[in-house]
């Protein structure tokens, strides 16, 4: 489209660079964005009026399906506002089961999407590497809630399973393992000159910018702004656990990645703590079917910023109102910002670099057996011995690799 | 939660009229009922003398005879200040908040889309959330739009 002196380019709402649909209209001169407009609304699915016309326990799992990468944290969100207005007393090993599994969600997030980064830039060896040590927090989800995403730990009045001894000691020995890898994406990211050339500069936004248009999470903290609502408005256990709010002020790609990696660290340490200092109690309360009348407003630190979740209960086993804003919706307008007078190539890195949400695959995968051609279900270990003998008959083995990588000294 | 209990009362010192209209409800939560006349004043207020600079996000509610609208207002210290007013159905017209929050503009889009409030002021850019070919007057938050109500698009079906 011709406007005036400028090219103007419509890219989406389906387009290669990203994995969900978003539309965006840029103004162009050259190779500079002069002006992006972004318009979303593709993925409304009508689950704020689905809500209300369920009760409250149907509601839960399908918060926990808004999105598939932080599902645990609309699931804890809602809990918490309705346990808030129906006056709960939510068990203290409970609140601390809840923050263990945020925090392996924040791990594999951000894992994600270093992968992600890696993958945009053309740096797809550090997506490799990034996505395989992530398996090692799925596995943990996987074993400590019985699914990879959508863990369905919450309930009303607290969580549906408990923490085994043995669980404990596979977290701190993955945790171990997690560290020592993410050390060395640190060193990658603080050494490798192509990595911090192709970051630095690109999706700009200042501090004073993103105060302006209420960036959230580690978008707003590489612009140097302290804002984690895990620290200001503590929740679940994070008003009793050690931990630092990392900050950047490159203002910039370069540093949301320094966050994002600085971020892990700090989940490691906080999963350490809370598997170290997990009180004995029940893990559950009982919460009642119909919720009195009130309201409530939470707010929740998930991997990509605040989630915020408004409740009003009218005294029925029904949500009279339910109102989400997921953290990419704040962050829309910074990208529209960041994207102003950079160039068009920069375009998918800088939109990945607020991380926006889309959906993952679940651990069981229905596939026809390729031998009988019959319609079965293959088990995670079953999928990647598959994968391992495939590229094997071509040629390639990774059944090394994948012993040593089993045994923490890959790299 | 002494900083609750003053935020409370240099509201009602400046505001005399929401006098017991603002509670504390725990500790960093507070809940303030304002009349629509005076919200834009109040919100003001909030944001340039209290010390607000954020603005969560904006609920709209569906309230029977009224359509209320809650602005979720935060200071930096973790304290949210939900204020709310309510509106006429027949005319449910309120002024935007974007010249203070540019990242208002989605919010206030949602409840012009999804509770067909009118938003005076708000700039001229894309709908949000709704499909552009989506049919006036139907608003699927209200509490009389139900769900399977048949939707012709604007300008009858494709073929």
């Amino acid at each position: 489209m011709h406007d005036g002196e400028n090219i103007r380019i419509p890219i989406g709402p389906q387009h290669p660079a990203l994995k969900e649909p978003t539309s965006f209209s840029l103004a162009l001169e050259g190779e500079r964005i002069l002006q992006a407009g972004v318009r979303l609304g593709y993925n409304h699915r009508g689950i704020e009026k689905a809500c209300e016309e369920r009760t409250y326990i149907q509601d839960l799992y399908l918060v926990e399906r808004i999105c598939g990468i932080c599902s645990h944290s609309h699931a804890t969100c809602f809990c918490m506002a309705v346990e808030e207005i129906a006056g709960t007393e939510l068990p203290k090993r409970a609140a601390y089961i809840r923050t263990l599994v945020a925090e392996l969600e924040r791990v594999h997030s951000h894992l994600l999407w270093l992968g992600v980064a890696g993958h945009e830039i053309g740096f797809d060896t550090l997506l490799m590497y990034t996505w395989r040590d992530r398996e090692t927090v799925m596995d943990l989800l996987a074993a400590l809630t019985g699914n990879r995403v959508n863990y369905g730990i919450n309930t009303f009045g607290g969580v549906r399973r408990d923490v085994s001894p043995e669980q404990k000691a596979a977290l701190l020995k993955g945790m171990d393992l997690l560290e020592e890898r993410t050390k060395y994406y640190i060193s990658v990211a603080s050494e490798e000159p192509t990595l911090i050339e192709r970051l630095s500069g690109v999706g700009t936004l200042s501090h004073a910018d993103a105060v302006r248009v209420g960036a959230v999470g580690p978008t707003a903290r590489a612009s140097d702004v302290k804002r984690d609502t895990r620290k200001d408005d503590p929740y679940a256990a994070y008003g009793e656990m050690p931990f630092s709010v990392i900050t950047s002020d490159h203002c910039d790609v370069y540093g949301r990645t320094l966050v994002r990696v600085g971020e892990l660290m700090e989940s490691y340490n906080m999963i350490r703590w809370l598997v170290n200092n997990l009180p004995e109690g029940p893990i559950a309360v009982k919460f009642p079917r119909r919720v009195p009348a009130g309201e409530c407003f939470m707010r929740y630190e998930a991997p990509r910023g605040e989630d915020v979740h408004y409740v009003r209960a009218n005294g029925t086993d029904k949500p009279e109102r339910v109102k989400v804003r997921a953290p990419t919706l704040a962050n829309v307008q910074a990208v529209a910002h960041m994207l102003k007078d950079g160039y068009l190539a920069d375009m998918p890195i800088v939109v990945a670099a607020i991380d926006p949400c889309f959906s993952c695959t679940d651990r069981l995968i229905a596939m026809a057996d390729p031998h009988s051609l019959q319609p079965g279900v293959l088990t995670w270990e079953q999928v990647r011995q598959h994968g391992i003998e495939w590229y094997r008959r071509r040629g390639v083995d990774f059944t090394r690799l994948n012993r040593t990588f089993k045994c923490g000294e890959g790299g | 939660m002494a900083e609750e209990q003053a935020i409370l009362e240099e509201l009602t010192a400046k505001f005399p009229l929401l006098k017991d209209k603002v509670r504390v409800q725990r500790v960093r939560r507070l809940f303030a009922q304002v009349p629509s006349d005076d919200v834009r004043e109040v919100f003001g207020y909030l944001v340039r003398e209290m010390n607000f600079p954020i603005l969560c996000t904006i609920t709209g509610l569906d309230e029977g005879a009224t359509l209320g609208v809650i602005y979720h207002l935060a200071r930096e210290s973790g304290i949210v200040l939900n204020l709310a007013t309510s509106v006429p159905k027949e005319r449910p017209a309120l002024g935007t908040v974007t010249d203070y929050f540019p990242a208002a503009d989605a919010y206030e889009r949602e409840l012009v889309d999804l509770l067909g409030f009118q938003v005076q002021g708000l700039p001229a850019g894309p709908r949000y959330p709704l499909p552009d070919d989506w049919p006036a007057g139907e608003c699927p938050l209200r509490k009389d739009w139900k769900k399977g109500a048949r939707l012709e698009p604007e300008g009858g079906k494709e073929s």
